[in-house]
């Protein structure tokens, strides 16, 4: 039953996720908190899709949907960084600000048809493969170089980094404005890949999914890949497998996401507990900083 | 005495003499010079191009009939449970005298909602649940499942058939047994398969559904979900479907070769008129093809001329009475006897429907 056209499937219901819990983890370990990012993902979402139909072309799409997904997130991140609002109730707004910008400026968009994408290698396009490479690239640039380590040092506790004479709110602009960008390629592909229209409201959630993910994954780009695969992989197994007529209760298939979810939370923290170390939350996360000195 | 002075006589005379059959409860006109304030609950966003879309065109056709009479609003995306409570209570709290509810999960919050607001009336759709001040009101859509049935029976290469179901409820059993029914009849090797996708709106899960089927080798598709994500994979990887709720004549010629589109206008139209002239009562309707709630969009040049002629003339012989899609001899899917040669289904046993038919192999969750 799980030959090479569901694995396809798999990645392909993967990819959103992935781009955008990838992006999540980047702003969270530099210790920002961003609930917006269905509200990004679906700005990219449109961004891109029109932009992919206006040049017919679906790198551009997906380039306009980072730019996008960016630029939305910097208004986050002004607020929070700059204006010192608190972080959940500013990324909540960013969500709504993102489905309600997107429901007024998709409007011309409804019904038009997006350019098809060109199958790369295996019949995997070159976004799936690019989503796949970011995550030991991020893992990289986290664990084992000096950019990685400030940002991680401004997560976890912000006034030694500033103390220490790194720039806090810098390392995180930057951060707030990668996730960003990520999260709005992730909406670029639901639009451009996935469904291959834009439709209102089409990110469905898949932002909350990533942001869950994120915790799940313990703030490891592995465990985000791993998280990503779990939810879209479970989903469309159990699309394929009801598709198929397989005689299992459609309601335990349906459940079989969350299930497995649970499952590998267990592993996980059972893991911690004996292996110590890694997986807990960045110690500055959500909190503002505010240099007084 | 002309011609006009005649028939208005004549209708005074008629609603005279229906006046002492009308209840006594609360049959006074709205006030005139006041705006009556019509509400909606979508359970999508209105761009969805499918279910919530047709209903806001019905908002807009009261507002073009009624004009400055009437005021509307709404609320789009508004989750079935609790929320719709919510949802519901902010419109009747804003002066809403009149709310429409769109969707079957909207129920208990609507009963719940009218109870707390006597004096607003509630107009549920595809629900079952009345009260003194809440109404429902349901198209007949396995009327036009039994036309497409038709059409994707006759179209099918592979003789398997996908239907991407939301929730296993009546309505949705209702479709997958009708355009079973009618595709078996024109094609007895005909093979369906059923997708639950436990959403009426995701577009993203609605095309992962729709790529699920076409791997298993499905070249027809229905859809009983809300937006056109799976036309537009079919557009992408082959196969035809239909127009759902609405015509989503953007998807022709093919993929969309038909569709169902539920046409709300007229009994928007006449239940707001009803609430202005003072006499709006409770009840339960159900209009199909031959009231014009239901109607075939277009039948594209993708499909044989022989084959549009048989299912216009299925739908028109639907229209008319002449044929109910759910006529006997039908069996359960066990195989126990449902329905004898010529017998007719109920509207009772239809908005109960909790089995397939004999035929389908599919199981619906319980």
């Amino acid at each position: 039953m799980i030959e090479w056209t569901t694995f396809l499937l798999l990645l392909s219901a993967a990819t959103p996720i992935l781009f955008a819990a990838l992006g999540e983890t980047i702003a969270e370990r530099a210790g920002v908190l961003n609930l917006g990012v269905e509200g990004m993902m679906i700005t990219g979402a449109l961004a891109g899709f029109a932009a992919a139909h206006a040049t017919g072309s679906p790198m551009a799409g997906f380039v306009a949907g980072a730019v996008a997904g960016a630029a939305l997130s910097l208004i986050f991140g002004g607020l929070t960084q700059y204006l010192l609002t608190n972080q959940v109730a500013t990324g909540l707004a960013l969500t709504m600000f993102g489905l309600g910008l997107t429901a007024m400026f998709g409007k011309p968009y409804e019904g038009v048809k997006a350019p098809s994408m060109a199958g790369g290698p295996l019949g995997i396009n070159w976004v799936i493969w690019l989503g796949l490479v970011l995550v030991p690239v991020t893992w990289l640039i986290l664990n084992r170089t000096r950019p990685g380590l400030i940002l991680r040092g401004v997560g976890e506790n912000h006034d030694a980094a500033h103390a220490l004479g790194y720039k806090v709110r810098g390392t995180r602009m930057a951060a707030i404005a990668i996730g960003g960008a990520l999260a709005g390629v992730g909406g670029a592909y639901v639009s451009i890949a996935t469904v291959l229209q834009w439709t209102e409201g089409m990110t469905a959630g898949a932002g909350w999914i990533a942001l869950a993910i994120v915790v799940f994954a313990g703030w490891s780009p592995w465990g985000v890949l791993a998280g990503a695969w779990l939810f879209g992989g479970v989903t469309v197994l159990q699309l394929r497998l009801q598709a198929a007529g397989v005689a299992v209760p459609v309601q335990l298939l349906s459940m079989a996401p969350y299930l497995a979810t649970i499952i590998v939370l267990v592993i996980i923290s059972a893991r911690h507990k004996y292996a110590g170390g890694g997986g807990t939350a960045p110690g500055s996360l959500g909190r503002s900083f505010h240099a007084l000195r | 005495m002309n011609r006009r002075t005649l028939l208005a006589s004549a209708a005074a005379m008629a609603l005279v003499a229906m006046l002492p059959a009308l209840p006594v409860s609360a049959q006074t006109p709205f006030p005139e010079g006041e705006k009556l304030k019509v509400g909606f609950i979508y359970v999508g966003p209105v761009g969805d191009g499918g279910w919530s879309y047709q209903h806001d065109l019905g908002r807009q056709a009261i507002e073009a009939e009624y004009g400055d009479r009437i005021e509307t609003t709404f609320i789009e995306s508004v989750p079935e449970g609790a929320d719709a409570e919510r949802a519901l209570t902010q419109l009747a709290l804003s002066g809403c005298k009149l709310i429409f509810a769109t969707s079957f999960g909207f129920m208990d919050a609507v009963i719940n909602t009218a109870a707390k607001f006597p004096d607003v009336k509630f107009e549920h759709a595809t629900g079952y649940k009345r009260a003194e001040n809440v109404s429902t009101y349901d198209a007949r859509f396995y009327e036009g499942r039994a036309v497409m049935g038709t059409i994707a029976g006759r179209m099918t290469k592979s003789n398997k058939i996908g239907y991407i179901g939301s929730f296993p409820i009546p309505e949705v059993i209702q479709g997958i047994n009708s355009s079973f029914i009618h595709a078996r009849k024109v094609n007895p090797d005909v093979e369906m398969r059923v997708v639950w996708a436990y959403t009426w709106f995701d577009p993203a899960k609605e095309a992962d559904a729709a790529s699920a089927l076409l791997a298993e080798g499905v070249d027809v598709i229905l859809q009983h979900t809300d937006s056109t994500a799976p036309l537009a994979k079919l557009q992408e990887k082959g196969g035809i479907g239909f127009g759902q709720a609405s015509d989503m004549a953007a998807f022709k010629p093919t993929p969309r070769v038909s569709s169902i589109i539920d046409n709300w206008n007229p009994y928007y139209i006449r239940r707001v008129g009803q609430v202005l002239d003072g006499t709006w009562t409770s009840h339960g309707v159900w209009l199909g093809i031959g009231d014009g709630e239901v109607e075939i969009g277009e039948i594209t040049e993708a499909v044989p001329a022989e084959v549009k002629a048989e299912a216009e003339a299925l739908r028109d012989q639907i229209g008319s009475g002449a044929y109910h899609p759910f006529t006997g001899p039908l069996n359960k899917q066990d195989g126990s006897a449902w329905l004898a040669e010529g017998q007719k289904a109920t509207d009772e046993e239809l908005s109960s429907m909790n089995f397939f038919v004999e035929g389908i192999s599919a199981q619906i969750p319980s």
